[in-house]
């Protein structure tokens, strides 16, 4: 089923593409049919400059379980990171919501 | 020996779409001087895929003269999962100017000499509820196919939105062409049940339609480079779309 589940996410950091490195400044991750993964649905992930639009996206696009995975993973590594950094996460954000 | 109109051609064309706008669009012709009938593939959501062109030339193989616009042009100049991807962070393409593409693509392939005139559609997912809305917005289609199509029927406004406005479901007494439908039992959109209503609905209207459901058969089960590629209902509804072809478009 084509969803329409896009939920976009203001980042701050740089993303490494086809032409190298670039900041991105917003990430969509959207669930829907994959354009190559071999699944019928995945959990897509595009970091886009939406300042520049002639910059590339970096995208992904991963099954189910395995973006849970890693969802899950990027929180543990990020918080036992933080804990070593001293650095104080701000609670969650909440998703700007869906388009 | 492979049956079938085994020396197709097959390009990318320019066509006049929605408001005037030049859009690239998919064609394949099988070879000779018709008359041919046409057909306007209209792809899914994740945009204008190899998948997608792979439809255009089966329909040429099958002696349908066949056209897939890219819906998501006006996104730039880029690769087709590119634009695609633009396009869904802007929530999509908004129907009415979807419908105006898909005209453009019929206007193109009656143009073409040797055509019999006659223009179908055939849509996959969100292509096949642009077909749904197809039979009844697009003029002069001669018949459609909307192979599960999702959110035909929309019970939570909150899947409204200005690109899509209104459930196509309210459309269905404009109808004015013979409707197939192609749907996998075990599909969550549309459900069964949802399909049952859509068929009660061509029913109270009068409309002429044909909707086939597989069992063991999901969303999307015609693509090849799915998981949910279910090849034997596929090859039977495949036989039901070019039966239904053969009726109302030669």
């Amino acid at each position: 089923m084509c969803t329409n589940i896009t939920i976009r996410t203001d980042v701050e950091g740089s993303a490494k593409g086809a032409q190298g490195w670039f900041r991105v400044d917003t990430a969509h991750v959207s669930f829907d049919h994959p354009f190559h993964a071999p699944f019928d649905h995945t959990l897509n992930i595009d970091l886009v400059n939406e300042r520049d639009a002639a910059t590339p996206r970096v995208a992904l696009e991963l099954s189910p379980v395995a973006a849970r995975a890693l969802a899950v993973n990027i929180l543990r590594a990020l918080e036992e990171g933080a804990a070593e950094a001293g650095i104080e996460l701000e609670p969650a954000m909440a998703a700007e919501g869906a388009n | 020996m492979c049956v079938g109109y085994t020396g197709l051609s097959a390009e990318t064309v320019q066509i006049q779409g929605f408001n005037g706008d030049t859009i690239e669009a998919y064609y394949a012709t099988p070879p000779g001087d018709g008359p041919f009938p046409g057909v306007v593939v209209i792809h899914h959501m994740p945009g204008w895929d190899e998948w997608t062109c792979e439809v255009v030339r089966k329909l040429a193989h099958h002696g349908y003269r066949a056209i897939s616009p890219h819906l998501y042009s006006r996104a730039g100049i880029g690769d087709a999962d590119d634009m695609a991807a633009k396009v869904r962070a802007m929530g999509g393409v908004s129907d009415e100017q979807a419908m105006g593409d898909i005209e453009a693509g019929a206007r193109y392939l009656r143009a073409q000499t040797g055509s019999n005139d006659k223009v179908g559609c055939v849509g996959f997912c969100s292509g096949g509820r642009h077909a749904y809305l197809a039979a009844a917005l697009v003029p002069g289609l001669d018949a459609a196919v909307d192979c599960w199509g999702g959110g035909v029927i929309v019970t939570d406004p909150a899947h409204l939105s200005p690109q899509r406005p209104v459930a196509p479901i309210e459309y269905t007494d404009r109808i004015g062409c013979p409707l197939l439908g192609i749907f996998g039992n075990e599909d969550r959109n549309p459900t069964a049940e949802q399909v049952n209503e859509t068929e009660a609905a061509l029913k109270r209207d009068g409309k002429t339609y044909e909707f086939y459901r597989y069992d063991g058969a999901g969303h999307g089960f015609f693509a090849t480079d799915r998981a949910g590629y279910r090849p034997e209902q596929a090859v039977e509804a495949w036989g039901k779309v070019w039966a239904f072809y053969d009726r109302y478009l030669r």
